[in-house]
């Protein structure tokens, strides 16, 4: 029996930035986890990498991130993914300090 | 200070140019990431967790006042305040942005400072004893050759691609700060038949790997270092394994041809190079010489330093941050940048400024980063040292804990590194805080607490008298504990205890290591190091796991 496929985000680094975004599905990228793409098929998730990968001059390095529905949208799975959605432990910086919710370019 | 020439502003402002040129194709489109990411990780420019990391070199970790203000302006300018001192003497700021990179590296130029070789497969950052110049033990002031070696590895056309990156290390004296026996290279100063040279260590490192690096040729005469070096690193390339980077270091390149052949084709290389660098050493070591000025120092003063001990914060501070000098009217000042509860190796503009104004004002204008992530005075007059304390003291940085428990060396971990698997610096603050809430460090006496957070063990945790490795085990943060390691010249790797814990667990762990080791030591003159050496791992895996009988049971 295939595994069952655990629901997946698109992230990447901006390029100018250098902070975390996530793809949407309409095609944006925000700063905002919650704001993501929740992928549910294992096909669509390899699409949605390619059309990020195809975005080299916004992001840089777009992963699918394992996630799972939250009640304001995708929240992270993996710890690693916890840090990148809030920032360091060791100062406020980051999106923790970062109140707006601007999206990217 | 070494002064840097005409040759080295042309260099750097031609590269800095193409740099400006790359980032902004990078930008418009012309260069893809992937012709980009060497382009830039040349520059000493990484892409992290949150954002891109700038790491500027500071060679052989020494600088002035002049490089530490401007070191100061760019945390204010572009980054958030601050930068973080590394455990390779260098300094990485955590925020910059894509487009200020090459105003960054232009301000940086302005003071002969750069990123280049701060990253890729190339020789990295040639680091040394912190005390270098400075220190009672020392045969001569290694920073010389540290440069020697720094001005023939820059853009060195045969070793720009390495099979992975090299490190070197070099110390002038027998007590090795410079963890010299953790490094691709290791060069510790020695004399035989009255002339100066080097023995030469290979094939040390820490990582997934960790070896404790072999003497490869016990005396190399000091005009003949940079021909030997280049026979290595000559070999190195032919035979280092490109087609795994887990054993791309020289460390397996040694243990797999083992140190004999290799020492051999090594002898073999050095034949053709000796008579091709004929007389540059000494030409180019000789000028290198005048341009370090040594300060003058002014003699006297000690009975102010004797009446100033009166006083029990300054006497505590005195004991612990103050090094023996090779003048007896002077002392070396180590500026602990681990106030407890901070993160390891971080330091204020602010606080760069006031680092920066005493060493103009009672450091000869010298000051120097150490591996173990403080900043050192090299040169204080023992008279000043109660004047240098008040104002490290207004500044926050007057923390009496250097060669303590909690002046930890921790890496940046997931806090800001992609590489990390666990997260060290918040373990780091908690168990600092946690010591200082006990109030045992002084009790403890010397103890190195060192954290990576991954194998790769930028934290030197194996090295450490006790190592933490943060893990990710089945998505959980999971620590691994090691003991017994040491970064000296008696250098070991430290033995795992068993079982990891959690990121909760971690620190009460490392409390009852410490305890354990206050009620089973001979004396108070037996550090944790010997007390762990003379009775083995026993005592402190009870501590750790409980009694043996009930481990079994479990």
């Amino acid at each position: 029996m295939p595994r069952p496929f655990t629901p997946k985000i698109v992230t990447a680094n901006h390029l100018l930035e250098g902070d975390v975004v996530y793809l949407t599905e309409d095609d944006r990228w925000s700063r905002h986890m919650q704001d993501a793409e929740l992928i549910e098929d294992e096909a669509h998730a390899a699409i949605r990498l390619i059309d990020a990968e195809q975005q080299g001059n916004i992001v840089v390095g777009a992963y699918l991130a394992d996630a799972k529905p939250g009640s304001n949208g995708p929240e992270p799975v993996h710890f690693r993914e916890t840090f990148r959605a809030r920032g360091p432990s060791n100062y406020h910086h980051g999106k923790q300090a970062d109140s707006l919710a601007v999206a990217a370019e | 200070m070494y002064r840097y020439d005409e040759f080295d502003t042309a260099f750097l402002a031609k590269r800095n140019a193409q740099f400006r040129s790359q980032v902004e194709r990078r930008i418009a489109g012309g260069l893809t990431e992937d012709e980009f990411k060497p382009l830039r990780l040349m520059n000493g420019l990484y892409l992290q967790l949150h954002a891109y990391m700038l790491r500027v070199a500071i060679p052989y970790g020494s600088l002035d006042a002049q490089k530490m203000r401007k070191l100061a302006e760019l945390a204010e300018r572009w980054d958030k305040g601050y930068g973080h001192f590394t455990t390779r003497q260098n300094i990485q700021y955590n925020w910059p942005k894509l487009r200020d990179v090459p105003d960054m590296l232009d301000a940086l130029a302005e003071v002969g400072m750069h990123a280049i070789q701060t990253s890729g497969n190339t020789i990295r950052n040639v680091t040394s004893d912190h005390f270098a110049g400075a220190s009672a033990d020392e045969i001569a002031d290694p920073r010389p050759y540290a440069e020697l070696i720094r001005q023939w590895s820059t853009d060195h056309p045969e070793f720009q691609f390495l099979p992975r990156k090299f490190k070197i290390a070099i110390t002038g004296s027998p007590n090795d700060r410079a963890v010299t026996r953790a490094h691709d290279i290791g060069l510790r100063m020695i004399e035989k038949d009255g002339k100066p040279g080097f023995e030469v260590i290979v094939g040390g490192g820490l990582g997934r790997t960790p070896m404790v690096g072999k003497v490869i040729r016990d005396f190399v005469p000091e005009n003949e270092l940079l021909p030997y070096l280049e026979a290595v690193v000559h070999v190195y390339n032919q035979h280092g394994r490109r087609d795994n980077k887990y054993k791309a270091r020289i460390k397996i390149t040694v243990h797999e041809n083992g140190i004999d052949t290799i020492r051999d084709e090594v002898e073999a290389a050095f034949e053709r190079t000796r008579t091709e660098f004929e007389g540059v050493d000494e030409r180019v070591i000789a000028r290198i010489r005048d341009r370090f000025r040594a300060p003058a120092l002014v003699g006297g003063g000690t009975e102010a330093y004797e009446a100033a001990r009166q006083n029990p914060v300054f006497r505590a501070w005195a004991d612990t941050n103050l090094s023996e000098h090779r003048d007896p009217d002077h002392a070396i000042v180590t500026i602990s940048i681990k106030a407890h509860g901070q993160t390891p190796g971080d330091a204020t503009a602010a606080q760069m400024r006031v680092m920066a104004d005493l060493a103009e004002q009672y450091g000869y204008d010298e000051l120097r980063i150490s591996h173990q992530q403080n900043v050192i005075l090299p040169h204080v007059r023992k008279a000043d040292l109660a004047a240098v304390h008040e104002e490290l003291k207004a500044a926050g940085l007057a923390t009496a804990n250097v060669g303590l428990a909690s002046d930890i060396i921790a890496c940046p971990g997931m806090d800001y590194c992609a590489l990390a698997t666990a997260r060290a610096i918040p373990v780091a603050q908690q168990l600092a805080t946690r010591i200082e809430d006990l109030r045992i460090e002084h009790e403890v006496g010397p103890l190195q607490i060192k954290i990576s957070g991954c194998i790769n063990a930028c934290g030197h945790h194996h090295v450490g008298h006790i190592g933490i490795l943060g893990l990710d085990r089945g998505g959980v943060e999971t620590y691994q504990i090691t003991l017994g390691g040491d970064a000296t010249e008696t250098a070991a790797i430290g033995q795992r205890t068993g079982p990891g814990f959690s990121y909760e667990e971690i620190v009460p762990a490392i409390e009852r290591l410490m305890l354990a080791y206050l009620e089973t030591r001979d004396d108070e003159f037996e550090t944790f190091l010997q007390a762990y050496r003379r009775l083995g791992a026993g005592p402190f895996k009870e501590a750790l796991y409980g009694p043996e009988k009930q481990r079994d049971a479990a």
